[in-house]
Parts: C-alpha cells; structure tokens; sequence
C-alpha cells in the first residue's frame, strides 16, 4: 500500500535521512521506532509532504506522492495524525472534525463518520462543543485520532501519539490504534515508546541516525538483544 | 450633571459608536490578513480609497448611490486583492531574504503606488459626493414627544453604521459556518496542520487577502457619504486598523469589532471634552496605553477567560 523507496532528506544542506526504504502492506501495523533525533518523524513529514525527498520515491496505492500537491494527499486516503497533536484550538471540538473531512466522499459522509467517531470516543460527544484548547491531553488526542479517521483514510499514520500522555493514558491510546486496525485500516506509526508500539506492530523498522538499522516482526524485535539493550532497557 | 452635560455625553457616545462600527469593519480586514499570512498590510487604507473613489466615480458619473455602491466596490477590491496577493505577495513569499518582513515592505510600496496613481488620474482635490440626505437626521423627540432630553441621529452615519453591522455578520457567518470559513480560521491557527488536513494554504492566503480588501473597499463606501475623499487619505486610515489591530491583539476577530468600537468611542470623547484637533492625540494615547498595559490586546482577555488561564 505504502512503499518508500530510498529517499534521502535535507534539512537545507544537511542530511537527516539517509537511504531509507521500507513498506506497509494493507492491513498491517507497522512501527517506524528509533532514538529522538533518528530521523523517524522526518521520514513521516516527507511521507505527508510537508518535506520533500531530494532523492528517491513514495509510491502510495500506485501513485507517486511526492510529486503531487501534499494537500491533496487526504483525499487519496493518507492522513496523518501529527505530533503534539496540533489542534486548532480556539474551534470546538466538532469543528476540529469537520476539519478533517473537507474533501470528497469524507466531506459526503461527515455527519454519519462523526457519530461512528463519537462512538469511539463517547467523551468527544459531551464534548463537543467546547474549545480543543480547553482539553485534557489525552481528550486531545482523541480528537486528533478522530480528525484523522474523519477523512476516511485507507492509511492512518500517528507521529508520537503517546508524547505527554500520563501511562494509563497512553495504554487508551494504545487499544485505539488496535481497534482502527481491526476497523479495516492500515496503521503506521513512528514511536519512541518502543514496547508498547513493538507490542502492537505486525512489523516494525528501527531507524538510527538516519538509516533503517533493523527490521522484523514486533515480536522479533522485541527479543533482539540489540533492541533489549539500546531500547527497552532491559 | 445638568440635563445639557448629559445630552452632550449621550450624543458623544453615540457619535462614537456609529464611528467605532465603521472602524471595526476596516479593522476586520487587516486583522484577517493579519491572521493568516502574519503581515501587516500597510496598503489596507489606500486599498480603501480605491473603494471610496470607485464609489465616488458610480455616483458622479451614473448617479448610483454611495450605499449601492457597495455591491460593486466589494467584489471589486475583492478581485483586486485577489490579484494584489497573487502576483505580488506571492512571489515575494517565495523569496529567500535577508529581511524576514519583505512583504510588510511591499504592501508599503503597493500603497504609495495606488494613492500616486489616484493623485495622476484624479488629481489631489478633496471631492464629496453630494448626496441628498447628507444633513438629515433623526431626532429623538420625533419618537418620543416629552423626552427631558434631545439626542439627534444622523441618518447617512446610522445607515452606515447598519451596513457595518450587517457586513460583520455575513463575515462571521461565513468564518463560522461554511468549510472555507473553517479552512481560513484553520490556517491562521495552525498553518502546517490545515495543510495536513487538505487545505489548500495558497489558495486560503489569496482569498483571505481578497475578502481584507472587500472588507476595507465596502468601508470605503460606507464612509463616502459622511467624509471627505483625497489620494492620500489612505495612510490615515491604514493607521486607524493598525491601531485597531493592535488593539484587538493580533487576528483576532471579536478583538478587531471590540478594538474599533472602543477607539470610536474614545476619538468622540477626546473630541468632545479636549478639542476636535485631538483625536488623533487619543488614538495614539490608547496605542501605546495598549502596547504597556495590554500587549495582547482584547483577545488575550478574551483568551484568559475561555482558557482559564
């Protein structure tokens, strides 16, 4: 569904991802985990177009991404849950979901996707006319989540969705990405919390300074020693 | 106070808000490019005076009302924002410079060409439109036949002063309610996260600029009949949204409406009880009194109360 195929990424001059290729097959959870500064949340910007590959290619259900307007990237089923959330939080929460829904068949079906989001998040529901400003993290994001299921995505990636999230928080957010994969859609997701997210994934790809150093199964990874030693502290 | 006293402080007051309502809608329109491209717009008074001049030449040459008027200079300077952002903004946007604010520079230079070009083709004269109810006026005791007190209405400012309104609720209703209201806003909170949820950014900037400029061409109009129109009068005014900008705190909608009627208020005032020469002297007073005391403006009070912070 997604494949990456060897880009490299500039910051101006300087090179941050080096060579990276990697693919997300439908259906699957796929973790992107790795070290703060590994080049993990700069490979998902490239993917979302926010930064462009200097060299390389993104091919995304048969189109390459990186040559088309990023904008339109959500309405071809990719969307992006970023990191810290990023809300717009002087609109209410229900505004914020009608964000994510502007294009095509999501904006068609927004007010039938919303209740489906409400049900996921009953707390959204009482909520929903309040300010996303004015919520608890963990209440942001859920927003967030649902923003990004609003569009009806094929593909749903979370830059660091438990950043800032208190544990039992972050075991929620957890059980939610499990529950969208079942739902039918695919999952990327870029983690420093490399246990819960090795726990979840179908596979997973650990980045160091800028290039794809292992790769396998959740599960296998999750007993490599090298992981144990330079990530799980064990 | 003495019945007079308080007749003069009513009529100031009101004098002041029907002003303030016209200031909100000039403010409205640089706060929102304010907003979403994080510029000052230098040329947002001479953009008001291409308004005023196009309502000028409607009712000298085809005798159309100043009001109606309105409906052609709106989406006029709306198409000419449109283009200014475009062909202009846009390109300098692109640039890579030294100075970050190159494009506050260029709507400096957009402004001195537009009100040069008024002064080759219109001359430097101080023209008015003479419309037939200029002097009229409502008068309380028409309604009320044993009021204590007299208080007069003049009918071109109540007139203006409702078109503002109406103005303003039609761009609230359209920030509020529609997607691209919801994009605009959108952007001018996040940009990258609108991006991410498929706006298309280029495309809000260059509406958000025209739809300034509609805002400011329709004040124009409004002002016509009740003030005097010359090719320079545009910086006067670019400062008057600056100031109210300022006031309001920086894009905020509510703060603009809220900034422009209390500098309406508070030039009447200084008119009224220090003398007509200074109201300019009180806009700046309130300018700083603003930049020490509330650097945020009206919007971080209003922040403050919905946060709770």
């Amino acid at each position: 569904m997604l494949e990456i195929k060897n880009i490299d990424v500039f910051y101006g001059d300087v090179q941050v991802v080096f060579d990276v290729a990697f693919e997300v097959k439908k259906g699957e959870v796929v973790a992107l985990i790795g070290a703060n500064g590994a080049g993990k949340s700069t490979t998902l910007k490239t993917i979302s177009g926010i930064l462009r590959p200097r060299n390389g290619e993104i091919v995304f259900d048969g189109i390459t991404i990186n040559k088309i307007e990023p904008y339109k990237l959500i309405e071809k089923g990719l969307a992006l849950c970023p990191e810290a959330r990023r809300l717009f939080v002087e609109m209410t929460v229900e505004e914020n979901l009608d964000m994510g829904s502007l294009k095509g068949e999501a904006k068609k079906l927004r007010e039938k996707t919303k209740e489906m989001v409400f049900d996921f998040f009953p707390r959204l529901k009482e909520r929903r006319r309040q300010l996303a400003g004015t919520l608890s993290g963990g209440e942001q994001q859920m927003v967030a989540i649902g923003r990004g299921l609003m569009s009806l995505p094929k593909l749903l990636m979370f830059d660091e969705p438990s950043l800032g999230l208190a544990p039992i928080l972050v075991r929620e957010i957890f059980d939610i990405i499990r529950k969208i994969r079942e739902e039918g859609t695919t999952v990327l997701i870029v983690e420093q919390n490399t246990k819960q997210s090795l726990s979840i994934a179908d596979r997973a790809y650990v980045m160091e300074t800028g290039k794809i150093a292992l790769q396998g199964t959740g599960r296998e990874l999750l007993n490599d020693e090298h992981v144990k030693k330079a990530y799980l502290g064990v | 106070m003495t019945s007079v006293q308080i007749e003069v402080f009513l009529q100031t007051l009101i004098a002041g808000l029907l002003l303030g309502g016209l200031y909100a809608l000039i403010g409205l329109g640089m706060t929102l490019i304010m907003g979403v491209m994080k510029i000052i717009n230098l040329a947002h008074g001479e953009l008001m005076m291409v308004g005023m001049y196009i309502a000028y030449w409607m009712f000298v040459l085809f005798n159309i009302d100043p009001y109606l008027s309105v409906f052609i200079a709106t989406p006029a300077l709306f198409f000419l924002g449109i283009a200014i952002q475009k062909f202009l903004v846009n390109p300098v946007l692109k640039v890579e410079s030294i100075l970050p604010e190159n494009q506050v520079i260029l709507t400096v230079g957009i402004g001195m060409v537009l009100a040069n070009l008024a002064t080759v083709f219109f001359k430097s004269d101080y023209r008015s439109t003479p419309v037939a109810y200029a002097t009229n006026a409502f008068y309380l005791s028409d309604f009320w036949e044993t009021s204590p007190i007299e208080l007069s209405l003049s009918v071109p400012w109540t007139v203006s002063f409702v078109f503002a309104v109406v103005i303003t609720i039609t761009l609230w209703f359209f920030l509020a309610k529609t997607d691209t209201g919801k994009s605009i806003r959108a952007t001018a909170q996040d940009l990258e996260a609108a991006f991410l949820m498929g706006v298309n950014v280029k495309l809000m900037r260059v509406i958000t600029f025209g739809i300034g400029a509609g805002l400011v061409g329709a004040a124009g109009c409004l002002f016509l009949p009740i003030y005097y129109l010359f090719p320079s009068l545009g910086g006067q005014f670019t400062l008057i949204a600056f100031v109210i900008t300022i006031l309001g705190g920086l894009g905020s909608t509510i703060g603009a409406i809220i900034g422009g009627l209390v500098l309406g208020v508070f030039e009447s005032m200084t008119a009224t009880y220090i003398g007509m020469g200074w109201a300019p002297v009180g806009r700046f007073v309130i300018f700083v009194v603003c930049l020490i005391f509330l650097p945020g403006g009206v919007a971080s009070l209003l922040k403050r109360k919905k946060f709770g912070k």
